[in-house]
């Protein structure tokens, strides 16, 4: 079973919602025991960084454990921002620190919050992207992003004037800075191919 | 390249969507859930659900109804109308809203929207104004609160910049004298804004052709173009109002 992990922010039902409807096996919880027995982990989230890795709080330690077991985790929005090492926004805040990178604002000279569908680049070797071919819209809603500086990273861009770092996958660390609960279609097969990651790893 | 947003909005009063005309003179438009799933289904970028009514009563069916869209519509989705605290913000996010849009409670505690952006990011926070001419100067533009009914003495540019410093992630700015006229979206308004501020402007009021959609982005300046009575009476699908853009060079999500 895949659990979404509920930790006080918005968006959690919609991911719920999503994996309900694709007919997969999804619980919202912050039991450490649910934690420890899933499948695999998503780590939603539409809150401020600091807002969100303050309400993580515990939980911090169990996903950090959880995914040094092989466990595969899926962060969505800020929850896939979290993946990193830090954010500077509204002040400087540490994140789980398990992609090197930190969170930085949209560089100034184009309209922000980066909010609405953009092209993403897809490539082959990324497992979230299987079956999608080399490009597709995404929904993005944020105001700053990841500078991915890890090499052990694969990171597929969107083009924001520069190139933005929409999704990661770091061995069994998947994230996206788009909401694929809300990018319809396309985004539901992101999710789809989540589910079959963590079946196929247990 | 980020695309232009088609926003369908449905206005929402005792769990009906309405439409009027300047606000007023509604009409019957379906079931919201039924018709957000349909737009969802048809290509609609977003939605946006306005509850028109705001009273304490139904600030609580708004929630079951951003519950109920949520559990059917897979795109992004706005709710607003009567939203006063944080604490209702929460709550309508918590439902699957993924961004709540606030007016008179801006107006009247300006820290509203600072303290939400805090918390919740300024991505889903929402600044909705409805613009009316001002009759002594043609070019300037007056901030109406309460569903339109009570004029302030804010002007729309003024506010607009002010709402993005304090937190706002993104303006809804309806022009009450296009609203329902079908006869175009007010330009000069949505050039004055969109040229004033940074975040992404959603133009709103008056949209009754595709060319209307055209002139909007690139007259305006507006980031999302919203429509209702074009295409809730079935006027255009929202894939005629796509191919329609990209024909003419603008880039959407087809």
């Amino acid at each position: 079973m895949i659990v979404v992990i509920d930790y006080n922010v918005g968006n959690v039902k919609s991911v719920c919602n999503a994996f309900r409807h694709i007919g997969c096996d999804a619980k919202l919880s912050c039991e450490p025991a649910d934690i420890e027995s899933a499948a695999g982990l998503v780590l939603p989230g539409v809150a401020a960084f600091g807002y969100a890795v303050n309400s993580l709080g515990v939980m911090a330690s169990l996903i950090k454990k959880a995914t040094s077991a092989g466990k595969p985790l899926l962060g969505i929005c800020v929850g896939y921002q979290m993946l990193f090492e830090k954010s500077s926004e509204y002040g400087p805040h540490n994140g789980l620190g398990l992609v090197r990178g930190d969170v930085v604002p949209v560089p100034p000279g184009r309209v922000i919050p980066h909010m609405g569908w953009n092209k993403v680049n897809l490539p082959e070797d990324m497992e979230l992207f299987a079956g999608l071919g080399k490009e597709k819209h995404f929904y993005f809603a944020h105001s700053f992003y990841a500078d991915v500086k890890d090499g052990h990273a694969k990171v597929a861009y969107t083009d924001y004037g520069f190139a933005l770092p929409a999704s990661v996958q770091k061995g069994r660390i998947y994230g996206t800075q788009f909401h694929p609960e809300k990018s319809g279609q396309t985004g539901l097969k992101i999710l789809r191919n989540f589910a079959e990651i963590c079946e196929n790893g247990n | 390249m980020l695309t232009k947003r088609i926003i369908p909005c449905l206005d929402v009063k005792d769990n009906r969507v309405v439409k009027g005309v300047n606000f007023l003179n509604l009409r019957d438009a379906g079931d919201p859930v039924e018709l957000g799933a349909r737009y969802s289904d048809t290509g609609a970028d977003e939605l946006v659900f306005l509850d028109i009514t705001a009273t304490i009563r139904s600030r609580e069916t708004i929630v079951e109804l951003a519950e109920k869209v949520a559990e059917k519509v897979f795109i992004p989705f706005t709710v607003g109308g009567g939203i006063q605290t944080v604490e209702q913000i929460d709550k309508l996010l918590r439902s699957g809203a993924e961004k709540v849009s606030v007016n008179t409670a801006a107006v009247e505690n300006p820290k509203l929207l600072t303290e939400a952006a805090q918390r919740f990011g300024n991505q889903c926070i929402v600044l909705a104004i409805d613009a009316r001419q001002s009759k002594k100067q043609p070019a300037k533009w007056q901030v109406c609160i309460k569903a339109g009914t009570e004029p302030t003495a804010l002007d729309v540019v003024e506010w607009a910049v002010k709402a993005e410093k304090l937190g706002a992630g993104e303006i809804l700015l309806t022009s009450m004298d296009a609203d329902g006229t079908k006869a175009g979206y007010d330009n000069e308004l949505n050039k004055a804004v969109t040229d004033a501020v940074n975040i992404p402007v959603i133009a709103s009021g008056g949209a009754g052709t595709l060319e209307h959609l055209y002139d909007a982005i690139v007259d305006g300046g507006a980031d999302a173009v919203l429509m209702a009575s074009i295409t809730h009476f079935g006027n255009y699908t929202i894939t005629q109002m796509k191919e329609y853009l990209a024909g003419r060079g603008i880039a959407v999500n087809l």
